[in-house]
């Protein structure tokens, strides 16, 4: 008999069943990328059309003239593209480390403070002390207000993927090797980076993937510690948050003075502005979709 | 002798390994959590003192007198009905949905289609609450929606949805599905992908209908991981994502009395009105009471199945 499964499907349906549920998956797939298809239109949708016919999948006129406009005029956007990679390239090293270290250290099944450091990473799952606490103590105690660790620090450590990352390592590292490694004077560092991260390369793309995208889509953190005067520290999400609140807010910017109000593509620039901030996660995405299976698997045991 | 010092040191070791994750917990988890204190005080900042200071020594004590204001506020009561209907509604459905559609999928023939109907259904889980916040918008404005073009092809008069809170618990249930299901529906098939293939062979042989597979193979095994997930959403029955309340209902005034949810309330409390004791106070009973829900199905959890539970 076949395999059933582990890379193939379960035997029992009929060619009409499969058919039709096919079809149904493929048209709800659909639907769930249909927004962003439509934010890609209107962003190179002319501004006279979205005036006229309203936001649509098919406009009257086409045009690039949001684009040009943010590399021609827009300082403040180019420069929150500058915050916002640089931020996500540090914080994903961040988290990484102090993710997978604590992981590795409580997936040992020897090591004596195992127990009371698992129970201490899973309580802040589900107890915290509120965000008046966090703001206070990260504003009133750690001075993080208007700083570009505010932006990194407080997100940069996850439980749910310290349980999933430690999961991992218990199912897909053989502890002989580690015990032989260990029997021959290797220290608890040289196992972790050169046995331990060499052999979890799905688990830290996907760790990896998913700490990178929500720095890349952070927009809480300048809500909550940046005042509106270190518009300097603004992150993309935060600026197109901005946009909405008032469409002015990127021409009453003072380094586009040359520009007049009426050529302000307002409505595309915003979808423009949110295209930019999605591409990147499209095209990098579905490289790393192999991975998310195995590795999130791991997240099921305790 | 030896193997004793070899433990120590390797005890050493692994605890200096992961002190730079210890010292994050407690700065950023444990030392806000002494700020339930907050609570109970009317706060004020000394100038000159630290936070912890300010609130040990530099504050009054007022008892309860913050809940008691909390619960005499009308606001609130109308917060926490929203926030646990809407829980209610995404604790069953975020089960539903994503696990019929992880069924459906394991079942299907091409490989390709799988990987498609994956990686479209996961997509969502990566665009931010800023993000959907303008695609909501682009379906719903009032002047410029797909939705009211649609209906005006139709004959019918435009909706300013953002006016009308009666429609924005149906509209927030299907945005929040869109965005988690995704993610949940990978982890159920993921474990759908890891059961045992013999056991399938052994339904095949015994003559099984899909819907008995269904029932007595699939199903079964997908519990312990529906109970695991499901308690973690009972420990948040409070909690909802700040996200999703604030940026998608672009705050619009007049649907807040359908939109307001705690964690809405608790930022406002705190942003818009410095009021501390207050925000500190609504964190306090939304996490209690999601802590002893928890507990609570937990020991059901653990007294129906012994090797069940999440803790």
């Amino acid at each position: 008999m076949n395999k059933s499964t582990s890379g193939g499907y379960i035997k029992g349906l009929g060619k009409r069943a499969n058919a039709v549920l096919s079809i149904l998956v493929l048209l709800l797939s659909a639907c769930m990328i249909l927004p962003v298809v439509l934010i890609l239109v209107i962003s190179v949708s002319s501004e006279k059309s979205i005036v006229e016919k309203g936001y649509s999948f098919l406009p009257s006129e086409w045009s690039a003239g949001a684009y040009l406009y943010i590399f021609k005029n827009a300082g403040n956007i180019l420069r929150a593209f500058g915050v916002t990679f640089a931020v996500t390239i540090v914080g994903t090293i961040l988290s990484l480390f102090l993710i997978s270290t604590m992981a590795y250290v409580i997936s040992n099944r020897y090591y004596r403070h195992r127990n009371i450091l698992t129970v201490g990473v899973m309580i802040p799952m589900f107890f915290s002390g509120g965000l008046a606490a966090s703001y206070a103590v990260n504003t009133q105690l750690f001075g993080l207000k208007n700083s570009y660790l505010a932006l990194i620090l407080p997100i940069a450590c996850s439980s749910w993927y310290i349980i999933v990352m430690r999961t991992y390592f218990l199912r897909n590292i053989p502890e002989e090797i580690l015990e032989a490694a260990r029997l021959e004077g290797a220290s608890a560092f040289r196992l972790y980076y050169q046995f331990v991260l060499p052999m979890s390369r799905p688990i830290l793309l996907t760790v990896g993937i998913f700490e990178a995208f929500s720095y890349w889509n952070s927009w809480y953190e300048n809500l909550i510690y940046t005042d509106s005067a270190h518009s300097e520290l603004y992150m993309l999400q935060y600026i197109l948050y901005n946009m909405e609140k008032s469409a002015s807010y990127i021409t009453s910017n003072e380094n586009i003075s040359g520009a007049v109000m009426g050529d302000v593509p307002t409505q595309s620039l915003r979808m423009a502005l949110a295209s930019l901030i999605i591409l990147p996660i499209i095209i990098v995405y579905p490289f790393f979709r192999r991975f998310f299976v195995r590795g999130l698997t791991a997240g099921g045991g305790k | 002798m030896k193997k004793r010092i070899s433990n120590n040191k390797i005890n050493i070791e692994l605890t200096l390994l992961c002190l730079p994750t210890i010292i994050w917990y407690i700065a950023f988890c444990y030392l806000p959590v002494f700020g339930i204190v907050l609570a109970f005080k009317r706060y004020q900042l000394v100038p000159g003192r630290n936070f912890f200071y300010s609130l040990f020594f530099g504050s009054k004590w007022v008892g309860l007198s913050n809940f008691r204001f909390l619960m005499l506020n009308p606001q609130m009561m109308r917060v926490v009905r929203n926030t646990f209907l809407y829980n209610l509604a995404f604790l069953i459905l975020g089960i539903v949905v994503p696990v019929t559609i992880a069924v459906i999928l394991s079942y299907l023939h091409s490989g390709m289609v799988r990987s498609i109907v994956q990686i479209c259904m996961l997509l969502p889980h990566f665009m931010s609450w800023v993000i959907v916040s303008y695609f909501v918008y682009a379906f719903l404005s009032a002047d410029k929606g797909m939705l009211n073009a649609l209906f005006e092809n139709l004959g019918m008069s435009s909706v300013n949805f953002y006016l009308k809170p009666a429609i924005w618990p149906f509209i927030l249930v299907l945005v929040q599905l869109w965005k988690t299901s995704g993610y949940s529906m990978l982890i159920y098939y993921a474990t759908i992908c890891a059961i045992d293939s013999d056991l399938f062979d052994c339904a095949a042989i015994d003559g099984a209908t899909v819907r008995q597979v269904i029932r007595y193979v699939i199903l079964p095994q997908l519990k312990p991981m529906v109970v695991v997930l499901m308690l973690l959403n009972l420990g948040h029955i409070l909690s909802t994502d700040f996200g999703l309340f604030y940026q998608v209902t672009r705050n619009a005034g007049s649907i807040l009395s359908t939109t307001e949810t705690i964690d809405v309330f608790v930022y406002k409390a705190l942003m818009e009105q410095s009021n501390y004791g207050f925000s500190a106070a609504a964190s306090l009973i939304q996490n209690g009471i999601g802590c002893l829900l928890l507990i609570v199905a937990n020991r059901m959890v653990k007294a129906i199945s012994p090797e069940g539970g999440a803790i």
